[in-house]
């Protein structure tokens, strides 16, 4: 069997590149998967199909880290509308501000220098 | 772990290596070799007797090897499980398993860390995730913060609740000779620390100090020509549910609902048996979380049970009576400290910290970012 073409990690950062969040869906366990793997967690299948999430979800879990040198920042779990949790941050608010329970709206953060864009978002009041 | 037989084997032997901040040099394998040797003259064995051996610790990957190494054995039964620093309640079930398959009759958990010496960055691989790495979460503190967050919103649990655990465990040091901490903290004295990762201060997070320790297990058969009263293992129980925070099932909901049912079940005991508990407070939401999925509390009333000093000395739980990791020590792999401070309870060892009537000791090891769980249920003979 040959290797695979492409690693889910790599189809993901594909998809952030293009401006959109991705993620997996098991047509086996007809649930949503997240982190991207090689199979399915609930049912072992390997039949995973990559989707394009809204980019809507709600604050789950938040913090604030507060250095040793520079500012304190978000970082929060984020669920996505389409039954998807991942790790991000809350911006474009005071990171004590960002409250369990809120709106937020995914955008592209692109650090450049080499390093692969990631998914954060914003409050979407009303979402 | 239903398989074992319930006080089938004892912890006969324990002792801390040298531990807050120690001599220049001391490597993490030199500490388990000083744990070994005292556990072993605390029991009246010998490293002939040894032949079974069980090592975990994050500054060395084989560290088993090391330690045989040193020690001058070649142990026919080795276990290197390595989940947190709830590793040592797994090496206990699995050192129990081995004993009573006849794999090995007397075996020694040890571990060392000097990751204050050498400054955590040295001491820990820093380990890249992909979805979590790039949001630069102070971990492990953050993700325990994540978790304190989601039980607060859940349950209206409030920073003094989780202040209090700090509090209680501070009270427990003071009257342990070899804590490192020596001043008392009040409420206000969590609240205005420093913060580290919001909710919690550094007095909300463990200490970072050098230390080591072992124990040693053998069967109840051999358990009885020994030293001391043995601590008999009544029953284990493990469960794994994640290993990175943002893949947990429930942030308010532990593994250790499962691994303490599990241990309950072998020892045939239930939370109100339990006279002392030893639980791994890397976090002051740890307890909390803890106390509620052992079933000493409801899910969510662990807040307000912590408070009142209910489970500081002299209060109607006694738990983390040798200061616990946020006033005691905290080496980074908490889990043997647990157990060893459990048996010595059991003994009547403990001076001024001594709980009263001492038969059943639980101890609780956490590992990861909530990520392992194991519970360890001892008794005294008069409980097998």
């Amino acid at each position: 069997m040959p290797n695979q073409q492409d690693s889910p990690l790599k189809t993901y950062i594909d998809h952030l590149e293009r401006g959109e969040l991705a993620y997996q869906f098991s047509l086996a366990a007809g649930k949503p998967v997240f982190y991207p793997r090689v199979l399915c967690p609930f049912t072992g299948s390997d039949a995973l199909e990559w989707r394009v999430s809204k980019g809507l979800g709600t604050v789950h879990a938040t913090t604030v880290v507060h250095p040793a040198e520079g500012e304190p920042f978000n970082v929060a779990l984020i669920d996505c509308d389409e039954g998807f949790r991942l790790m991000s941050r809350v911006e474009d608010i005071a990171p004590k501000q960002v409250r369990i329970g809120q709106r937020v709206r995914f955008r592209v953060h692109r650090p450049g220098g080499g390093e692969a864009p990631c998914p954060v978002f914003v409050p979407a009041e009303g979402a | 772990m239903e398989g074992l037989k319930r006080g089938g084997a004892a912890i006969v032997g324990v002792a801390e290596s040298d531990i807050g901040q120690v001599a220049e040099g001391m490597s993490v394998i030199d500490l388990m070799a000083q744990g070994t040797k005292r556990a072993l003259d605390d029991c009246g064995l010998t490293l002939k007797d040894v032949d079974g051996l069980f090592s975990a610790t994050a500054q060395s990957r084989l560290s088993v090897l090391g330690l045989a190494e040193y020690l001058g054995i070649s142990p026919r039964f080795l276990g290197s499980t390595i989940v947190g620093g709830s590793s040592f309640e797994y090496h206990v079930a699995h050192a129990m398993g081995a004993i009573a398959l006849g794999l090995c009759e007397v075996a020694v958990i040890a571990y060392g860390s000097t990751q204050r010496s050498v400054g955590r960055k040295q001491a820990s691989v820093r380990e890249v995730n992909p979805y979590e790495t790039p949001f630069r979460p102070f971990l492990p503190s953050s993700a325990y913060a994540l978790a304190a967050s989601r039980h607060m919103y859940e349950f209206g649990t409030t920073r003094e609740q989780l202040a209090a655990v700090a509090v209680a465990a501070r009270e427990w040091a003071l009257m342990n000779p070899v804590a490192w901490e020596k001043k008392p903290l009040t409420i206000g004295g969590v609240l205005s620390a420093r913060m580290v990762s919001y909710p919690l201060t550094v007095r909300d997070c463990c200490l970072i100090t050098d230390g080591g320790g072992a124990i040693v297990v053998t069967s109840a058969e051999r358990a009885t020509s020994l030293r001391k009263k043995p601590a008999y293992v009544l029953g284990c129980g493990q469960s794994v549910t994640h290993a990175n925070i943002s893949s947990m099932p429930d942030l308010t909901v532990t593994g250790a609902l499962a691994s303490g049912k599990a241990a309950y079940a072998v020892a045939k005991l239930g939370p109100a048996d339990v006279d002392v508990v030893e639980l791994y407070d890397a976090f002051t939401i740890n307890t909390i979380l803890f106390l509620e999925d052992l079933g000493f509390c409801k899910k969510g009333e662990g807040g307000p049970f912590v408070t009142d000093g209910r489970i500081a000395p002299g209060g109607s739980l006694a738990v983390n009576t040798n200061g616990g990791g946020l006033s005691y020590c905290h080496p980074g792999m908490y889990g043997l400290f647990l157990l060893i401070e459990a048996v010595r309870q059991l003994r009547g060892e403990c001076g001024a910290r001594q709980v009263q009537n001492c038969e059943v000791a639980l101890a609780h090891g956490n590992g990861g970012v909530l990520s392992s769980q194991a519970t360890v249920i001892l008794g005294t003979g008069a409980t097998v």
